[in-house]
């Protein structure tokens, strides 16, 4: 489904398991490229506002790596991926893992693209293994009570549908 | 699995058609000719859509009633609107810091690696 408002948009797609981010900025590819892989500019704006972000490693360029930390008091959520491919201006192609759960990963196209007025359009798409995985991140934002708000929708559902399917 | 019933969900959602009768659905109940009265679909199509519906708890239909009108389970849609508007407001916190950042860039950093990327006629060297 998607949300829309006049700023960021979110798709989730049902024939693959993908979340799309659009978003559109008054500056031009370049910048925003260089908002992208330039850690020092990463840095400022890629974690919330309430976890410092460590960069340990950026090798941003095709066949490179890269690994960052982000920290809350005594707490740490540790990050890492390859770039695929790394195209100026145009396109960032990375993988992206969580170290809390290293079997998954995520593959992750950023596309710059050049709007009328030096704006960009930013698409952000990523895809994981599974549905499950997808829905568990785009839920994730509900930091507290994730498994609540599962238990609670699939209460709702069983009362909805009088024949549940879950399984 | 809970997790199975959500994919549920955002699949049922990702139809247009369905999306679209979900938000007429907000607004009132509705029988299937109704619903199918503004496409260009069949009523059995209609009744498709609504099945998926269905399955996903998004809406339900009396048994006994005669005309046997849908209606929105508004609970369920509520609840994943919020998760994804939750994942959508995280996104934009974090491109608004991005836009902070964006207009700290110097100026001429911007036309610099323009000129160099878009227009290569051009004979600037100012740097």
């Amino acid at each position: 489904m998607t949300t829309m408002t006049h700023e960021t948009e979110i798709t989730a797609d049902d024939k693959v398991p993908v979340i799309r981010i659009t978003r559109e900025f008054d500056a031009p590819p370049a910048k925003v490229f260089r908002a992208h892989t330039d850690p020092g500019l990463l840095a400022q704006w890629l974690g919330p506002r309430d976890l410092e972000m460590t960069v340990n490693n950026f090798d941003c360029r095709t066949g490179g790596a890269y690994r960052y930390t982000h920290r809350r008091g005594e707490d740490e959520f540790r990050f890492y991926g390859s770039f695929h491919e790394v195209r100026p201006d145009e396109l960032i192609v990375q993988t992206f893992t969580y170290e809390g759960v290293p079997d998954g990963v995520a593959l992750e196209w950023a596309q710059f693209e050049a709007l009328d007025d030096g704006r960009t359009r930013l698409t952000v798409t990523s895809l994981v293994a599974s549905f499950e995985e997808r829905d568990a991140i785009l839920s994730s934002g509900m930091a507290h009570g994730v498994r609540e708000g599962y238990e609670k929708l699939d209460e709702l559902l069983r009362k909805a549908s009088g024949s549940a399917r879950t399984n | 699995m809970p997790e199975e019933a959500l994919s549920r969900v955002f699949a049922a959602l990702s139809d247009p058609i369905r999306r679209d009768m979900v938000a007429r659905l907000a607004d009132s109940d509705a029988t299937v000719n109704e619903l199918a009265e503004p496409y260009d679909v069949s009523v059995q199509a209609v009744s498709k859509h609504l099945k998926v519906l269905e399955d996903a708890g998004l809406v339900s239909r009396s048994r006994d009633a005669q005309r046997r009108p849908v209606h929105l389970e508004a609970e369920v849609f509520d609840l994943m609107t919020k998760w994804i508007e939750r994942y959508r407001r995280q996104a934009e916190d974090r491109y608004r810091r991005l836009d902070d950042v964006l207009r700290s860039m110097p100026e001429d950093d911007q036309q610099r690696r323009a000129k160099r990327t878009t227009s290569k006629t051009r004979k600037e060297t100012r740097r």
